[in-house]
């Protein structure tokens, strides 16, 4: 099975379909080094969802070449390409007569994996996604929307593949799940360090997830393919600049945590733990009518910031 | 001889006092033709309809496969069948008799051609319903076609393809009483004798009960099957 992660390498990648004006994707370069995550992201036209399944072929390229470690998508079996990529989608498709165990299992199966060693690796990736592990004997409808895409998370590492492809995996979510899922995802990726390509519209969801972000725009041309700090300070053109918002200074405040500043010396006010974003805690000095703020680290104020502070 | 203020019962003049006088359920006459009438009688309906089921569920099988992958076909299967169902029966076995002659195989023609529609709608909608966002997340995984077919389509098609074969075995099952217009077997058998003694009551109720008797136990044990095969569905 495949291992560790992988380069992806977009190169000129084109789409055209027959009889449509215009191609869905125009010649896409972009290199996703080994562990990174890269968002695709744009309005509803942009190709995003178009360029992430021209990578497992489940969309084929009209010209132009998207390469895995350096080999063509091409050049590969289809089927074997696609085992050794994972795939995650919004409606999470997970298989509504297998198990929770079997639908992780999926890829392992098609490996000729033995039974035994499914089950071992399907405890270990309910627990890595957390869920617990007795929702293995479990059928998808009997999960919540949330659950389920955790299990289609899995379902998806289960090959141990270099590349993930998720495509909206959390739009479908409600708010409150959709962040606790994407700081989970976020730490679950620091452990497997997988190379991943995440398809959003949510240009919040793509500065929080994103090592790099490509935005396209309608046509498939690419705008700005750099890291969120960039592309929040630095918008490439008028149309970065709108698709990023009028608040992007605001948002380029979620890039950093008190942990970055220098703090005052301790003080009274509304208490704020360190690691919280730089943003969410002007929201609490405003929402407070406070002009400083207590920084704590677990049950001990370290520190203060004042409301100046956090706006240089 | 016809006698005075009864009905004539030529096979069973000799019975007891509620056959001669016809009444309306004879225990004595269902316990004394069991064995020479009713049982062997039963089994050849089973026979009748088993053997038009299978054969129907085999067909009906086939098709579906070429209409699911090929829709263009779907359409003149669709028309073909349901043409074939609304022949009347009795006018089938007139147009077949010429050409397979008073046997088996022309009651099993169509019988088997009354099955055909049932069966291939639920087949071809079971096959359809299956979510769109399933079969793309078998194909991302490498599902080869025939993997995505057998692991992912075919089993989630179960429950209408077993609703599709109730509903069929059950119509078989009732369809099949016309069979002595051509040969004398089954459950039927039994209905026209009794028709052709001036309406014997028993054995038009032992028989028509036997026919209801068997659909609905056909029907529950298709029902046992179909929850044994596709647990998710209640889950």
């Amino acid at each position: 099975m495949p291992g560790q992660a992988a380069e992806l390498v977009f190169d000129e990648a084109t789409k055209r379909y027959e009889g449509r004006d215009g191609a869905a994707v125009e010649r896409l370069s972009l290199t996703v080094a080994a562990g990174e995550i890269c968002v695709l992201v744009g309005p509803s036209g942009g190709g995003k969802t178009t360029a992430l399944r021209l990578v497992n072929r489940l969309i084929e390229l009209t010209s132009g070449d998207i390469r895995i470690d350096g080999t063509s998508v091409r050049e590969q079996n289809l089927v074997q390409l696609r085992r050794g990529i994972g795939y995650v989608i919004q409606q999470v498709g997970l298989f509504p007569h297998m198990t929770i165990e079997a639908n992780i299992g999926t890829v392992p199966r098609l490996y000729g994996r033995p039974r035994s060693w499914i089950h071992t690796r399907s405890q270990e990736l309910l627990d890595l996604v957390g869920l617990d592990q007795s929702y293995a004997t479990r059928y998808p409808a009997q999960l919540s929307g949330g659950e389920r895409q955790r299990v289609g998370l899995a379902r998806a590492l289960a090959g141990n593949p270099p590349l993930m492809l998720m495509d909206e995996p959390f739009g479908a979510i409600d708010p409150i799940v959709r962040a606790r899922l994407q700081d989970e995802f976020l730490r679950l990726q620091k452990e497997v360090r997988k190379t991943v390509v995440f398809v959003t519209h949510d240009i919040d969801e793509a500065i929080k997830i994103g090592d790099r972000i490509a935005i396209l725009r309608t046509g498939g041309h690419l705008a700005q393919f750099d890291t969120p700090r960039a592309i929040l300070e630095k918008p490439a053109d008028d149309f970065v600049a709108a698709f990023v918002g009028r608040d992007r200074a605001l948002k380029a405040l979620a890039l950093h945590t008190l942990a970055e500043l220098e703090l005052g010396p301790p003080a009274d006010g509304p208490r704020i733990p360190r690691t919280s974003t730089v943003r969410d805690a002007l929201a609490l000095a405003i929402e407070k009518h406070a002009q400083v703020l207590a920084v704590t680290d677990g049950d001990a104020v370290v520190g203060s910031v004042t409301r100046d502070a956090l706006l240089s | 001889m016809i006698v005075a203020g009864g009905p004539v019962i030529p096979n069973f003049g000799t019975g007891s006092s509620c056959e001669v006088n016809n009444g309306w359920f004879c225990t004595d006459w269902v316990r004394q033709h069991w064995g020479d009438t009713l049982q062997p009688a039963l089994f050849q309906h089973i026979e009748l309809a088993a053997i038009a089921i299978g054969i129907g569920f085999v067909i009906a099988f086939a098709l579906a496969l070429v209409g699911f992958r090929f829709r263009l076909v779907d359409p003149p299967i669709g028309i073909v069948s349901d043409f074939l169902y609304t022949i009347p029966s009795l006018a089938l076995f007139q147009i077949l008799v010429p050409f397979t002659g008073i046997s088996l195989l022309t009651v099993e023609i169509a019988l088997v051609s009354y099955t055909l529609l049932i069966l291939y709608r639920n087949m071809i909608e079971g096959l359809r319903a299956v979510p769109e966002e399933v079969v793309d997340a078998a194909r991302g995984s490498g599902f080869t076609r025939a993997q995505t077919f057998r692991r992912v389509e075919l089993p989630l098609a179960l429950p209408a393809i077993l609703t599709g074969l109730r509903v069929a075995t059950v119509s078989t099952i009732s369809i099949a009483t016309i069979a002595p217009f051509v040969i004398a077997k089954g459950l039927g058998q039994p209905i026209y004798a009794a028709l052709s003694q001036d309406i014997f009551k028993t054995e038009i109720f032992t028989a028509g009960g036997m026919v209801i008797a068997l659909a609905l136990v056909a029907d529950g044990l298709l029902v046992l099957l179909q929850r044994s095969l596709t647990p998710w569905v209640r889950a």
